[in-house]
């Protein structure tokens, strides 16, 4: 009798890491949908269902946590949320009891003190490593409770010796299990977040450990380098690669030309690593602190970010005109390929929609190919003394500057991808307070950046780049004629994915730039532009599993997907921790960017326009753009030997 | 037609998934199935059947290296599991252990060259008034003492041997 | 066979012919009004469990037997299997009928798997007879039993454990609340019952709840299966009514000479000759059964390692106080084997072992310590200052 239930698909994570909480009254306001329970004697009213923990949150009660995240399902197994309700034998777990009664709740009895302190002297004495020679110094959830619960010896001991062999074989992300609590954020994260299933829990007891597939190194597993994994990991035991010590090499040797690319979303971040609140941009300041610490040039990655929208863009244009006019077959719809773990999700779990992705680098990887010629040619550097650098919110950019086609400069296009924990360190390290920096501009020739590239860092930022320059270069008509300010809002927020269709009723002339490739734009009268968003490979497996089946994605002519939950502004290279809410407050930081900038249209960039008539002479999708800012993909597949 | 192992494997695993089923409430059975078969679950296997359930093939191990009868090491053709819990402890496993160490000169948890025997541990198996016990695949035997170790090994080599040129598994049920 | 006496005195299907008679309100009534506790050892009244179920509203209900005993000492339940498995199928179809259940499962331990070809035969007969499928007793019930075999784990006892096992995770306890009467199998109401009370539930059925109270305490109703194992003259499985000392027990398996009985198995309670007087009953020592005797010349830590050694194996490792707690606890014991633990690291243990108690996910943790708190107890002036394990008289 095999079971059929639709239940079996849609749950991936085990249910005993599963939020198995009561469903909420559809109205709080019903009889029956509030209880009112006490909590350290002050008395609250809550939803039914409400966990302690949060209970405990509004009447100001702090409930020490480590297992539970904002972002992910209960787990429950940590237990150092322990509180005492009133009449039950045994303490429980706040972030896994609802409340469906009106219990009487102590917080820090002496019980639950002293079961605390076990919890964490349990954890140290099975957790290797010294504070100071750790990257999570003053940035550990271990290290915090350790200090909260007044730990004054290793009442159980500490081990001396490491037990596990640290994992460095991937570009991105490092595991070092000897310093993991096997709070299993990181399972929930791959499992259940991100869908991409790279770790598990392996072996039963003491003997469990967090692997993964058959205890093989990363770099040889199903891996997306997303590293939303590392931003969930409570301590050390999961953190990216550090690159620094090459980047300061390249500093320190004074016969390199080491030049800095910095992308939007570590700019609206990094501040968060001298303590700003999230969402304080710093681009301004960073550059002055980056000319400090001593690279040669800072760019703007949102110079490439316009690039990206004019080769992607054509593209698309290129495939409508295949399919439409010449009636061709064409693969539709196009993906985006900024993001280098979705690009990597997409060579694993559907190869077979390769081509689909398009063929443009991403933003990093094309500024790369272009400083190593262009630039170097126009300032007489030779392109082998040229270092760059790129300030990415995203531990898969490691991946993507290593990825051994990424040469098309003649030489490693991109030598270092750095996080933006990296860089804060770098800043740190030369003395530098970042939020004290007098504010200076980009260096020229790519000075001038637009609104359009600077929200490719949030989730649905590159699909209203794209659209803003689509619109005005087919239709001919102002973006600000048809959504207000230019700003397009169905495509902005953060629900998983998004769909939206845009009817085109006019055409406009062909732009000068475009008029070898398309004569007119009379095929796309009349059509309607089919587009979506999503962001989060469990998003973008959802999309992908209704394209598969033929379902509305399949109608679609482009989407944008991003690896990461909330797009770059909440990537894996990110400062520690995150959150929805520090996730919407980056965002919003991005879009005031956007909205301050005079030019907000990636084809007005003078920049880029400059680059295609001096050097991408061809235009876009031409055949010098094609060698350089163009890209082929690798079919993984899921199977591994 | 000549198969390779690998299309065997994948062949035998989805008839297995189309019996079934391709639900993840099917996986402990499948394991046990694929464990019986072949003495051990390959990564090979864990992926095939990660595929025909929709899930990871790292959540198919994790499951696998949960449960003591399941598990990825290879075992021999016959398994045995001498209880080590309490009742059989205080009933002299010890020497039976010792016995069966030296008869099969292995130790706990490792396999005869000849890959026909697996030595492991059991925790309790339900035999506690009549210890000490062990189990040779699914089939068990109580009050086994050193000398009795010889005659159970001796069993199974005859078995082992009549069917052996039959190319058949074997199951002491 | 006649292991239990009671057992064997029952007639085939009058329990079930009962049930069948009646509205399932009734039938739970019954259940609740003899008083019957689950027989796994956590004694949660099985009416209360039934109704729960019985209330939940649910496109699908189940009924799982847990047969996955592993608590160390416990065989009653193989013996029940083995010899009267239909009583045992009787109790799934009655509690079925009660809830509104269509499938039963079986959930079979895999050490016992050469079991399953008698019970595939049972259930293959009850088929025949119409007990079980599509109109049982020709009425307008379907149910059906299927065996899931289990591989290997303790923890999947524990009931979350063993419904995420049947979904095909690892067995690791769930939290609570909600439960599995209400979501527990694929998120539907799922009653768990262990085989004895299941075998129990057809006999109250047939006998009346009357009959059953009039055995047991007032708080523990009933005839209780016991295994028996150990240092006593006959080991084997036994029925007692619950409230039975410790002493009149002993005397019953020849075990008079004991200086400690364990009961309720390596997670129950280590109890010294000097409180044999103390009754087995829920109010009391609780027990799913299992019943241990250590005769004058064993040494309790070497017991106590034994134990040790066994629940750091089968700790499902999920939660930080069993997985590390029962490690320490281990390591302490070897301590106190080799005459090198103080008193105040002892002490430390001691706390740690309640905090374990207090603070795990699971039973299992919750009474892995418990064992070592009572033998410390009972037996301290034997653990300190040793200078090798084998010093004990």
């Amino acid at each position: 009798m095999p079971e059929n239930s639709t239940l079996e698909t849609s749950r991936r994570a085990p249910a005993s890491q599963q939020s198995q909480t009561i469903a909420a009254p559809a109205n709080a306001q019903a009889i029956g949908g509030q209880v009112t329970l006490t909590i350290d004697g002050q008395e609250i009213k809550v939803p039914l269902g409400t966990t302690i923990l949060d209970a405990a949150r509004i009447v100001g009660a702090h409930i020490p946590t480590l297992c539970h995240h904002p972002d992910l399902c209960v787990a429950g197994v940590c237990r150092i949320c322990s509180v005492e309700v009133e009449g039950m034998r045994t303490l429980q777990a706040a972030c896994a009891f609802p409340v469906t009664a009106p219990i009487k709740v102590k917080t820090h009895t002496e019980k639950v003190r002293l079961a605390r302190r076990h919890i964490v002297d349990l954890m140290l004495s099975d957790h290797y490593g010294e504070c100071y020679t750790c990257r999570r110094n003053n940035n550990c959830e271990l290290q915090s409770l350790a200090k909260e619960h007044g730990v004054d010896f290793f009442r159980f001991g500490h081990p001396e010796k490491p037990t596990h062999t640290i994992d460095t074989s991937s570009y991105s992300v490092v595991r070092d299990l000897n310093k993991c609590v096997l709070c299993r954020r990181c399972v929930r994260t791959c499992i259940d977040l991100q869908e991409v299933g790279t770790i598990e829990v392996v072996g039963r007891s003491d003997d469990s450990h967090i692997k993964p597939f058959m205890d093989k190194p990363l770099g040889e597993v199903v891996c997306i380098n997303c590293g939303q994994c590392i931003n969930r990991c409570p301590t050390g035991a999961l953190h990216a690669q550090d690159n620094t010590d090459e980047v300061w090499a390249a500093i320190d040797n004074p016969k390199k030309h080491v030049v800095i690319q910095t992308a939007p979303s570590p700019r609206a971040a990094i501040g968060e690593c001298f303590g700003l609140p999230a969402g304080t941009p710093m681009t301004f300041e960073l550059n002055t602190a980056l000319r400090r610490a001593g690279f040669d040039r800072v760019f703007d990655t949102n110079f490439t970010a316009d690039l990206t929208i004019l080769e992607e863009g054509t593209e698309l244009l290129l495939r409508l005109k295949k399919a439409l006019l010449l009636r061709e077959p064409a693969a539709f719809p196009q993906f985006t390929s900024c993001s280098p773990g979705w690009v990597k999700y997409l060579e694993h779990f559907y190869p077979e929609y390769i081509p689909n992705l398009s063929t443009a680098k991403s933003p990093q990887q094309m500024f790369g190919a272009v400083l190593k010629t262009y630039y170097a040619e126009k300032h007489g550097i030779d392109p082998k003394d040229i270092v760059t650098v790129a300030l990415m919110p995203c531990s898969a950019k490691k991946f993507e500057c290593n990825r051994p086609e990424m040469d098309d400069s003649g030489f490693k296009d991109v030598d270092y991808g750095l996080t933006t924990r990296e860089l804060a360190k770098m800043i740190r390290e030369s003395g530098v307070n970042l939020p004290d920096m007098p504010k200076s501009d980009f260096d020229n020739p790519f000075g001038t950046a637009t609104g359009s590239g600077v929200i490719f860092g949030a989730t649905g930022g590159v699909m209203e780049a794209a659209l803003r320059t689509v619109i005005e270069l087919v239709c001919g008509v102002k973006v600000e004629d048809l959504f207000a300010h230019a700003d397009i809002m169905p495509v902005r927020g953060f629900e998983g994915v998004r769909y939206i269709e845009l009817p085109i009723t006019a055409v406009g002339p062909v732009p000068d730039v475009l008029k070898h490739l398309f004569p007119s734009w009379e095929f796309l009268k009349g059509a309607t532009l089919k587009v979506a968003v999503a962001h989060g490979t469990a998003n973008a497996k959802k999309v992908m599993e209704d394209i598969k089946k033929g379902g509305q994605f399949s109608k679609c002519h482009f989407i944008e997907f991003m690896g990461c939950p909330g797009g770059c502004i909440g990537g894996g290279g990110q400062p520690i921790p995150t959150s929805p809410e520090i996730r919407a407050a980056r965002a919003k930081a991005i879009y005031a960017e956007d909205a301050a900038y005079e030019i907000r249209k990636s084809h007005e960039n003078p920049d880029v326009a400059r680059i295609y008539s001096e050097f991408l002479t061809d235009g876009p999708c031409g055949h010098k753009s094609h060698e350089l800012l163009h890209t082929h993909y690798t079919p993984r597949g899921k199977y591994i030997d | 037609m000549l198969m390779t192992e690998r299309d065997r494997v994948t062949n035998e695993i989805k008839a297995l998934t189309d019996k079934l089923g391709h639900n993840r409430t099917s996986l402990v059975p499948i394991l046990q199935d694929v464990k019986r078969k072949y003495h051990r679950i390959d990564s090979f296997a864990m992926q095939v059947i990660a595929d025909e359930l929709g899930i990871h093939p790292v959540e198919v191990h994790s499951v696998a290296s949960f449960y003591s009868f399941l598990g990825d090491h290879v075992q021999g053709k016959y398994v045995i599991r001498l209880c080590r819990t309490i009742s059989c402890d205080m009933q002299n496993k010890e020497r039976v252990a010792r016995q069966l160490e030296n008869d099969l000169d292995i130790s706990f948890g490792e396999t005869t060259k000849d890959g026909k025997f697996t030595l492991e541990w059991a925790n309790c198996m339900g035999m506690c008034d009549q210890g000490p016990a062990l189990l040779v695949n699914d089939r068990v035997f109580t009050k086994v003492t050193p000398e009795s170790v010889h005659e159970i090994l001796q069993e199974c080599r005859s078995a082992f041997g009549q069917h052996a040129a039959e190319r058949k598994e074997v199951h002491l049920v | 066979m006649n292991t239990i006496p009671t057992f064997s005195s029952m007639t085939p299907e009058a329990g079930l012919k009962k049930a069948f008679g009646m509205t399932r309100p009734d039938i739970i009534a019954q259940i609740n009004a003899s008083g019957l506790k689950g027989r796994g050892g956590a004694g949660f009244p099985t009416g209360v469990k039934w109704n729960f179920a019985a209330s939940a509203k649910a496109d699908k209900k189940y009924i799982v037997c847990n047969a996955d005993e592993g608590e160390p000492g416990t065989f009653k339940d193989r013996v029940i299997l083995q010899e009267y498995a239909d009583l045992v199928f009787e109790g799934m179809t009655i509690a079925a009928k009660a809830v509104g259940a269509k499938e039963g499962i079986l959930f079979l331990r895999g050490e016992y798997t050469y079991l399953r070809p008698h019970l595939e035969a049972v259930l293959a007969k009850r088929r025949e007879k119409k007990l079980l499928g599509k109109n049982v007793l020709s009425a307008d019930i379907e149910f059906d039993i299927r065996i899931f075999m289990g591989a290997g784990a303790y923890i999947c006892g524990e009931e979350t454990a063993l419904i995420e096992c049947l979904e095909g995770f690892r067995g690791e306890p769930r939290n609570r609340p909600p439960f599995p009467v209400n979501t527990g199998f694929l998120d539907r109401p799922s009653v768990v019952n262990n085989v004895e009370t299941l075998a129990w539930a057809a006999c109250i059925l047939q006998e009346g709840p009357e009959w059953f109270k009039s055995k047991g305490t007032e708080k523990s109703t009933g005839i209780k299966i016991f295994s028996i194992s150990g240092d006593c003259e006959r080991p084997g499985v036994y029925e007692f009514p619950l409230g039975i000392t410790v002493a009149d027990l002993l005397k019953k398996v020849g075990g008079t000479k004991a200086r400690a009985v364990q009961i309720g198995g390596a997670s129950g309670q280590c109890v010294p000759a000097s409180e044999f007087q103390r009754c087995i009953a829920f109010e009391d020592i609780p027990t799913g059964g299992s019943v241990i005797v250590f005769g004058p010349q064993r040494d309790m830590l070497d017991v106590l390692h034994n134990f040790l050694e066994f629940f750091v194996d089968e700790s499902c490792g999920q939660c930080t106080p069993c997985r590390l707690g029962n490690r320490k606890l281990l390591e302490g014991v070897e301590m106190l084997k080799a005459g090198t633990c103080s008193m105040a690291y002892l002490r430390e243990l001691c706390a740690l072992g309640e905090s374990m108690q207090l603070s795990s996910k699971c039973g299992l943790g919750q009474s892995s310590p418990c064992a070592f708190l009572s033998v410390v107890k009972h037996f301290r002036d034997e653990l300190m200052g040793r200078t090798n394990s084998l010093t004990h008289a």
